[in-house]
């Protein structure tokens, strides 16, 4: 019998020859990264009595999401956690200017395929699109991961997504995932491994492929593979030396369930507040006048994203009641965005470029919303209160969809530009 | 235990549970905040020994410890939904919140209603109305750091043996 990604990658870490869903299973970690909760997972690790994680060469620690500090309370935080990774013998340390985590950790090559990866954020997924198992944990057992370099997983069934059919331009994987959660539930892969596979998932580039490993979460999912190729292996090339074996699910593998989606007809889709299930095609979203429009986060701020976005505005300007926040995920995306043109091109047409992090997304920095406004994102998530006032609205959908939407100061269907 | 009953819906996530904009705020703040914009009586009103009871995908979103953590500082005992998303599910279980999956759980308490649990069985009996149900089993690994009290417990026997 055959395995999917998820099993292999399981059985692996397990040391066992073959692991079945449903079996619990405690796996050696390959890579446990902290963000700005490091400074709660060290006290946990106080509190227990332990001095020391396991082993520093494979934890990583990175500020985004208060960078650069907003409040003195966070700017204390910041200040506590660079005095835990010296304690601690992090050496691989990534203080505020580096961007977000998941886009930082495939640039530093950290993200190898077949490897599993935790770290306390939710979107670890997205290591999903190199073919790594990546999920996300809490601070408590993080603080068991840094000391024991292991956790018990219970072995999820796999749900399978099949993409076939041609994408209609300016239409994105965006637009694919919450097709996804819109037609199924952001329930559909509860508690499962999600492989995204077809026709078009091969064709993808990787910026898209991290979007929707990226919103594997958002239906619920432990991980969100693509099966990883010669795309990941270039990507790789430069970026570590270290040795790594592109996985692949087996032929023969077992699937709870495999869903067909055919995206030759698909609209750009737009989640409305609360739930990211709440998607409705372009076509039938009606007049929403928007306040913000807010380009980035580790869903959709990425080179591709923002070169969409320059495509779409440049020429034009952003309508006079909107404003447009442009939130590059990482500075290595800052600096090639900058070198191609396009910042200078989002500049012109009246955008606000912010520095790499999480900016608003998760409710307690920049570019929040006041009661009664709404906005269009790119982010990942649109719950009551989630960027700014609960009385706010947040609209999900694709870096074309924002741009264009920026422009005519409402939501917008991208294929007119 | 037993304890009154605060219902909720499919859904509930983790920026209404702990909204991020009161995280890096004291604790006492953040706790006054806690699911209000679900339920604004709630965490002025809850008290130590309540229960939840709540719909599916209970936990959905963020990998914030600090959802199950709240809960459990504003003294609910346990909550039993009829599904959890993944990440909350193992956070509650990390720091000793008892968090049971019962899929027909909404249809049988009212708000309000007196719950009694027995964690160990997973039975759950509606005082209120008379009747009992029982949960999905926990695994072995998640009982075992329950009835330690969590993940520092835990951690405090390693510390203690002096491995790794």
């Amino acid at each position: 019998m055959g395995a999917t990604l998820a099993e292999k990658i399981l059985a692996m870490a397990s040391g066992k020859d073959e692991v079945k869903p449903g079996q619990y299973v405690t796996a050696g970690i390959d890579l446990a990264m902290n963000t700005d909760q490091m400074y709660s997972v060290y006290r946990v690790l106080s509190e227990a009595g332990i001095g020391r994680v396991w082993d520093p060469n494979k934890v990583v620690c990175l500020i985004d999401h208060y960078t650069p500090t907003p409040t003195v309370e966070s700017a204390e935080v910041s200040k506590k956690i660079r005095e835990v990774v010296k304690a601690l013998n992090i050496r691989n340390f990534y203080d505020q200017r580096a961007g977000i985590a998941h886009q930082v950790l495939p640039e530093k090559g950290w993200v190898l395929p077949g490897e599993l990866i935790v770290a306390t954020d939710s979107h670890t997924t997205t290591y999903g699109a190199f073919g790594a198992a990546g999920t996300g944990i809490g601070v408590s057992e993080m603080a068991y991961v840094l000391t024991a370099g292991k956790l018990w997983f219970k072995v999820p069934e796999t749900t399978k997504f099949y993409i076939f059919g041609t994408l209609q331009p300016r239409v994105m994987s965006k637009d694919i995932i919450l097709h996804i959660a819109g037609k199924y539930s952001t329930e559909v892969a509860q508690y499962k491994s999600v492989e995204f596979a077809g026709p078009v998932a091969k064709e993808m580039s990787l910026d898209s492929r991290m979007t929707m490993s990226n919103m594997a979460v958002e239906i619920g999912a432990k991980f969100g593979f693509f099966e990883p190729d010669e795309k990941v292996t270039q990507y790789l090339t430069r970026r570590t030396n270290k040795a790594f074996q592109l996985l692949r699910p087996d032929e023969d593998a077992t699937y709870e369930r495999v869903y067909e989606v055919d995206v030759s007809s698909l609209e750009p889709q737009v989640a409305f507040p609360f739930a990211v299930d709440n998607a409705k095609p372009i076509s039938q979203v009606g007049e929403i006048k928007v306040n913000q429009a807010l380009l980035g986060s580790c869903t959709n701020g990425r080179l591709e994203d923002l070169r969409i976005a320059a495509g779409i505005l440049r020429g034009r300007k952003v309508h006079p009641d909107t404003r447009l926040l442009v939130i590059p995920a990482s500075a290595e995306v800052y600096r090639e965005a900058a070198t191609e043109g396009i910042l200078s091109t989002l500049i012109d047409a009246g955008a606000i470029i912010c520095n790499p992090g999480c900016g608003p997304c998760f409710g307690a920095h920049m570019g929040l919303l006041a009661s009664g406004e709404a906005c269009v994102a790119s982010i990942n998530r649109n719950f009551k209160g989630r960027m700014g006032s609960p009385e706010a609205k947040v609209y999900l959908a694709s870096p074309a969809t924002v741009a264009a939407s920026a422009i005519e100061g409402k939501i917008a269907d991208p294929r007119n530009y | 235990m037993r304890g009154k009953v605060w219902k909720f819906g499919n859904n509930v996530d983790t920026d209404a549970i702990t909204p991020g904009k009161y995280m890096s705020a004291p604790e006492a703040e953040l706790m006054k905040h806690v699911l209000e914009v679900i339920n604004p009586r709630f965490a002025q009103e809850v008290k130590p020994g309540d229960m939840i009871v709540a719909g599916s995908n209970f936990g959905c979103g963020s990998s914030r410890e600090s959802a199950p953590a709240a809960l459990k500082t504003l003294g609910i005992g346990a909550i039993v939904a009829e599904s959890f998303a993944r990440i909350f599910f193992r956070n509650a279980i990390a720091i000793g919140l008892p968090a049971l999956t019962c899929p027909e759980i909404s249809a049988l308490f009212a708000d309000g209603d007196e719950l009694e649990l027995d964690l160990i069985r997973g039975r759950i009996t509606n005082l209120t109305q008379g009747k009992t149900f029982y949960a999905q089993p926990l695994p072995e690994q998640m009982l075992e750091v329950l009835s330690k009290g969590g993940i520092v417990p835990l951690l405090k026997d390693i510390a203690s043996k002096g491995t790794k």
